[in-house]
């Protein structure tokens, strides 16, 4: 049981090319069950790409990819999935958009239902369940969709660059509440994000992605203790991480 | 006049205080602006025409155009110079092709989309045929078809079909690629994708060619029934023509008009019903993607 729980998540020389592109080289990386897992680097990188392989809506060439013990083969219903943009369908209320992965995996809809309203609580929408999403701010909107990526009690929550589009103090609200949602959880997150605090802040384990052609290029273990609040980023600690991590981007020439 | 002047003195709620009201003394609504400017045009035609002479054939008297409205509508439903009678044929043709050939049109965008091959083989012919005025078929159909509904309703839908193809093709090129990727990413069928992201994606602009099928069909009718046609409004203008009864004919455009804001205002009511969740302001709409 241990071993799996070790390698819940596990990547053998992954390698993908879009034509002569090299997106991703000998990807390696073993994610443990129940942790969060920050993929940091620059645009380009190709950490989206690994993402979505992972998530089993890209394929791949070479290596290898499994999840608890199995190859992915195509998508899979025991993962979540969340998007750069929260993906809102606008003719669905608030209620209506979270119970979507209800509708699509044949899901008891009556159970759904108040998964759903346990969920929107979680994400702190109570009372939002019948607005249409356009109604609604951009933060409150990606965390209807993380409500919805939750619905189905997936095992793993991937997750794209989920605030990259949100202003900083939101995002650093929204940072806060995906750790509480976390560890409320228990679910093992993938997060991709280019943003060096946030990856710090959230990860059990930060992995810096270089680009040209994307690799991990350092597996980094953060530990700092939880819950952790936003004084954990003035610790020194934290700033040794981030040093560590502006280092390695400029030393692989990844902000030309 | 004396109707409307004595409407706008009961509008309600008046201001309280004394010097608004001497400011303002008369605040009429756009709506009755309007009507106001079609009772000056209608006085200003009858007067002008009895002024000046204006043979009756040429233009008619508005009081003419009201006598044949009234005759034709008195008239009983059944005889053949009643309105009702060629009105009721006329719909039926307007009613049948447009949803035969809208629903054809549809049916034809969705399996064509979902075949992006069959699309790019089949769109240089939808352009060619696109550019080729349907009406110019119209005689052709008829002698096809013959002098019956069906020639009529075989036009209409080729005029209504077009348009809604198109657009449809459109819509469904114009999904979120994203809100592809979320049904997929939950192992969606192709079918849920399609029920659930692609078509509500894609009916903003469906509903933009049924719009455009909508007057198209009018138009259909009546160019069909000029070509060849034993019944129908077409035909009453061309009867009423040929006796040199213009002020007919103009009580046959009026009720030619009223099909088309019906129809509209059916159309818009459902579209409303369905895209309830578009926003209405034009300008926020820009703001969403839809």
């Amino acid at each position: 049981m241990q071993a799996v729980a070790e390698d819940y998540i596990r990547v053998r020389r992954l390698s993908k090319s879009f034509g002569d592109v090299v997106a991703l080289r000998d990807i390696d990386m073993a994610i443990e069950q129940g942790s969060f897992v920050s993929i940091v680097g620059p645009s380009g990188c190709g950490k989206s790409t690994l993402l979505r392989i992972v998530a089993g809506l890209l394929d791949y060439e070479q290596g290898s990819v499994a999840l608890d013990g199995q190859a992915i083969q195509g998508t899979r219903r025991d993962v979540g999935f969340v998007f750069q943009s929260s993906i809102l369908l606008p003719w669905r209320t608030i209620l209506e958009n979270v119970m979507l992965p209800a509708e699509v995996l044949g899901l008891d809809m009556k159970k759904a239902r108040e998964r759903a309203m346990q969920l929107l609580h979680l994400v702190r929408l109570d009372g939002f369940e019948s607005k249409l999403p356009r109604q609604l701010s951009g933060g409150m909107q990606q965390r209807a969709s993380i409500a919805r990526a939750l619905l189905h009690d997936p095992k793993i929550l991937l997750m794209d660059e989920p605030f990259g589009a949100l202003d900083a103090l939101t995002r650093e609200r929204m940072n806060l509440e995906l750790q509480r949602i976390w560890a409320e959880s228990g679910k093992t997150v993938l997060l991709i994000t280019h943003s060096i605090p946030e990856a710090i802040f959230l990860g059990d384990t930060v992995l810096v992605m270089t680009p040209r052609p994307g690799s991990i290029e350092r597996s980094i273990r953060v530990d700092l203790p939880r819950p952790r609040t936003m004084h954990a980023m003035a610790t020194p600690e934290f700033g040794r991480i981030a040093d560590e991590i502006r280092d390695l981007f400029a030393h692989t020439g990844s902000f030309d | 006049m004396a109707a409307t002047l004595s409407a706008s003195e009961a509008m309600p709620a008046p201001p309280l205080d004394a010097t608004a009201k001497t400011r303002r003394p008369l605040r009429l609504g756009t709506k009755t602006w309007s009507l106001l400017l079609l009772v000056v045009v209608l006085l200003g035609w009858e007067v002008g025409v009895r002024l000046f002479h204006v043979p009756r054939f040429l233009i008619p008297p508005v009081s003419d155009i009201a006598v044949a409205l009234w005759r034709g509508l008195a008239a009983s439903p059944f005889a053949k110079d009643s309105l009702w009678y060629h009105t009721a044929i006329t719909l039926t043709e307007i009613l049948l092709g447009f949803f035969v050939g809208s629903a054809i049109g549809l049916a034809i965008g969705v399996v064509v989309s979902q075949m992006p091959r069959l699309e790019a083989i089949l769109e240089p012919y939808v352009s060619a045929l696109q550019s080729l005025p349907k009406v110019a078929v119209a005689p052709v159909i008829v002698v096809w078809l013959g002098f019956g509904i069906g020639s009529k309703v075989a036009i209409i839908c080729l005029l209504t079909f077009f348009p809604v193809l198109v657009t449809s093709i459109a819509g469904f090129k114009a999904v979120d690629p994203d809100r592809v990727d979320l049904l997929r990413s939950l192992s969606a069928t192709r079918w849920q994708i399609f029920r659930k992201a692609k078509f509500p994606s894609a009916l903003p602009y469906i509903f933009a060619g049924l719009n455009m099928a909508a007057a198209f069909a009018v138009v259909g009718a009546i160019v069909g029934e000029f070509v060849g046609a034993q019944a129908g409004l077409g035909v009453l203008i061309q009867q009423m023509e040929a006796q040199m009864d213009t002020g007919g004919s103009f009580s046959v455009f009026i009720v030619l008009s009223v099909i088309g804001i019906v129809l509209t205002a059916a159309l818009r009511r459902i579209q409303r019903r369905v895209l309830h969740w578009m926003p209405q302001d034009p300008a926020e709409q820009r703001a969403i993607n839809v």
